[in-house]
């Protein structure tokens, strides 16, 4: 069994390692959870670039259905060559079009599957994946044919938890939740990304970012992707890092509601209140 | 192994199931859990809890069941440096190590015990020593049948003490909402009307087609009944008095019942402390921006389901008395009783939600009013999962 050891981009904390070792050991489907900005995404290309593994991407959308991951059968475009007498229009499959699961199923490779934000979709839809993610195959009736997965893809699936996910789905699942980093594990995801930032610039950044996150008038707490677009600003800025507790430049990048401004503004003008600024 | 653990995992309210059960003895066997408890509660954890909402109780739990474990891997100092970088494994008879070495669990931490008081330096390679590169039972980086592993891969923490931090006691579901978690639990109350009621007025696309192509090209439109949320929801509000310490939570609440904008047919209405002839429109509960109550029971139909939100706190005598209404100057002919069961009897489909937490029921201020009214209309507490009781109720057919 090859192990998910990380990557070079991709910091994972050593639970998360487990986890993903467990799932891939088990061959059941990894459901990772998270505030928005810990990496669910991130994680899967991670996985796929450590194992040396092709990674398809399903994403979902309120719109998408079952089947549409399964395959699709085109039917206007065969109406259409039919009547315009195109080649070939009694071959079926040729009107056939596999969809993501598919794709990963005849793959003849293992391959990472990633059903990105699975709850994006309607209730029923992880139900009606149940067979197809439990024995890996699903059958075409227009075809007779029943593809089945050459290789177990490694399925990795992300929720943001706006929907409840049916029982019946989850327990067919490994579970985990990404907590958010930790001040030391922030520090190691951001010299991942950045590897000559200064040590003081970091410093003082990080601490007006957790500060930023422990206010609790902020409605929409920044995330890891936000401190890093933010650091870069202050590099490329050159602002000097003095400034940087005292007046939060580039604000903007944190924070995306005007609420969230004027609450840190007025935590900042108050500074006798416990608050730093 | 360990089927106290699952059954007591049930009985504090995880629904484990059999298959994510033997998922984990699965897991165990392809020795996933390294013989560590830590590995054991990250590799438990992941398949067993599905929900960072339980998380919590699984720590609990997890404290409870292992918690006589902990002085096993109590291990002294002093022996965990003799067991510092491991000698390599000579070569050895697998047959006769294997004969030699298995034992149960038991005997396995007798002999430990044991080890512990008599030995006194590093021992390697060895067949009796808690030592490495040997074959005897204690020991790491070596070979035994069946053995307890000491030292050897850091055990970074150890497992009891991060189920002792409890991260995840912010995320239990009995804790109070915000907004978002409001809005989520009111998707539950939805009952589509069925295919056979209502015009068929919305085009089936994909039949159309698959007709039209049966039909040799010759376009064939295909309708369908659409199915639209069937539920008329009215919420009574309980303002002001009492109830301002739960302001942001009610206003919460409101605006995410305004913004399911699903239900067929939504009303809102305001009272304080409890109803009578009068409920206002307004929050202020002013004079003159009211409807009689009795209109409101006439001529809504008997489809509505009645929300009431409160904190059920009161007087008694404005439950109980004729004029018990804590506005002096609006004097009830009967009592809020009478109108809260009338009310009742033309509702079926009501609940009240309480944000004082339900422990508090019995003792706090309002106890007498709180029991009162419970024994009307049932009474939830305004969590994630009273909401989600309180509307599943609402749904039901009884």
């Amino acid at each position: 069994m090859k192990e998910f050891k990380g990557s070079s981009s991709y910091v994972v904390s050593s639970d998360l390692l487990r986890i993903v070792n467990v799932s891939i050991a088990l061959q059941k489907p990894l459901l990772i959870k998270g505030e928005p900005g810990t990496g669910k995404t991130m994680l899967a290309q991670a996985i796929s670039e450590a194992l040396g593994k092709k990674l398809i991407i399903w994403n979902i959308k309120s719109t998408t259905k079952a089947q549409d991951g399964l395959y699709v059968y085109d039917t206007v475009q065969r109406l259409y060559d039919s009547q315009f007498g195109g080649e070939g229009v009694d071959d079926i499959g040729k009107y056939i079009k596999l969809g993501k699961l598919g794709e990963a199923f005849s793959s003849d490779e293992q391959v990472i599957l990633l059903i990105d934000e699975i709850d994006k979709a309607d209730l029923e839809f992880p139900n009606d994946l149940l067979w197809e993610l439990d024995k890996m195959e699903f059958y075409i009736p227009e075809t007779k044919q029943t593809i089945t997965a050459k290789e177990r893809p490694i399925v990795i699936i992300t929720s943001n938890a706006e929907k409840e996910l049916p029982d019946a789905f989850l327990r067919r699942c490994i579970f985990h939740y990404i907590a958010f980093p930790d001040q030391d594990m922030m520090r190691d995801i951001v010299h991942a990304h950045y590897p000559d930032i200064e040590d003081h610039l970091l410093d003082l950044a990080m601490r007006g970012f957790y500060q930023v996150r422990d206010l609790p008038t902020v409605a929409k707490k920044p995330s890891t992707s936000e401190l890093l677009d933010w650091l870069q600003a202050l590099r490329l800025g050159g602002v000097d890092p003095k400034k940087i507790e005292s007046e939060l430049p580039y604000a903007g990048i944190l924070l995306k509601k005007t609420e969230d401004l004027t609450a840190v503004k007025n935590a900042k003008n108050r500074p006798k209140n416990g608050y730093r600024w | 192994m360990f089927t106290d653990f699952f059954y007591l995992l049930r009985a504090h309210g995880l629904d484990v199931s059999m298959n994510e059960w033997l998922s984990l003895m699965e897991a165990l066997k392809l020795g996933l859990c390294r013989n560590s408890l830590l590995e054991f509660y990250y590799v438990a954890r992941g398949i067993l809890v599905k929900t960072e909402a339980d998380f919590d109780k699984f720590d609990e739990t997890f404290l409870r069941y292992f918690e006589h474990v902990q002085h096993m891997e109590d291990i002294p100092q002093e022996l965990m440096d003799w067991l510092h970088d491991p000698k390599n494994m000579k070569k050895y008879d697998k047959d006769e190590v294997d004969a030699r070495t298995t034992f149960d669990l038991g005997k396995l931490r007798e002999m430990l015990e044991e080890r512990l008081k008599e030995q006194h330096e590093r021992h390697d390679g060895g067949q009796y020593w808690v030592g490495t590169g040997g074959t005897s039972a204690l020991g790491h980086s070596g070979y035994a049948a069946t053995g307890i592993r000491v030292g050897g891969e850091s055990q970074h923490r150890h497992a009891l003490q991060v189920a002792g931090e409890r991260n995840f006691r912010d995320f239990r579901e009995d804790s109070t909402l915000d907004q978002r978690s409001f809005q989520l639990a009111f998707r539950r109350l939805r009952q589509l009307t069925t295919r056979q009621e209502g015009p068929m007025d919305v085009l089936n696309l994909e039949r159309t087609i698959d007709e039209t192509c049966n039909n040799a090209g010759y376009l064939q439109l295909e309708f369908d009944r659409p199915r639209t949320n069937d539920v008329k929801v009215m919420l009574l509000f309980d303002s002001g008095g009492s109830m301002s310490p739960y302001t942001k939570l009610c206003s919460q609440l409101f605006q995410a019942v305004n913004r399911a904008n699903n239900f067929k047919d939504l009303r809102i209405y305001y009272f304080h402390n409890c109803w009578y002839s009068d409920l206002y429109t307004d929050p202020r509960c002013m004079y003159g921006e009211s409807v009689e109550t009795q209109w409101v029971i006439n001529n809504l139909s008997r489809e509505y389901k009645v929300i009431v939100v409160g904190d059920a706190s009161m007087a008694p005598s404005e439950l109980t008395w004729i004029g018990g209404s804590s506005y002096y100057n609006r004097y009830n002919n009967e009592t809020g009783l009478t109108w809260l069961e009338r009310m009742h009897s033309r509702f079926q489909k009501m609940v009240w939600f309480n944000p004082i937490p339900e422990a508090m029921w019995q003792y706090d201020y309002g106890y007498q009013t709180i029991e009162m009214i419970g024994s009307v209309v049932d009474m939830y507490q305004l969590t994630v999962e009273g909401l989600a009781r309180g509307l599943k109720k609402l749904v039901s057919a009884r």
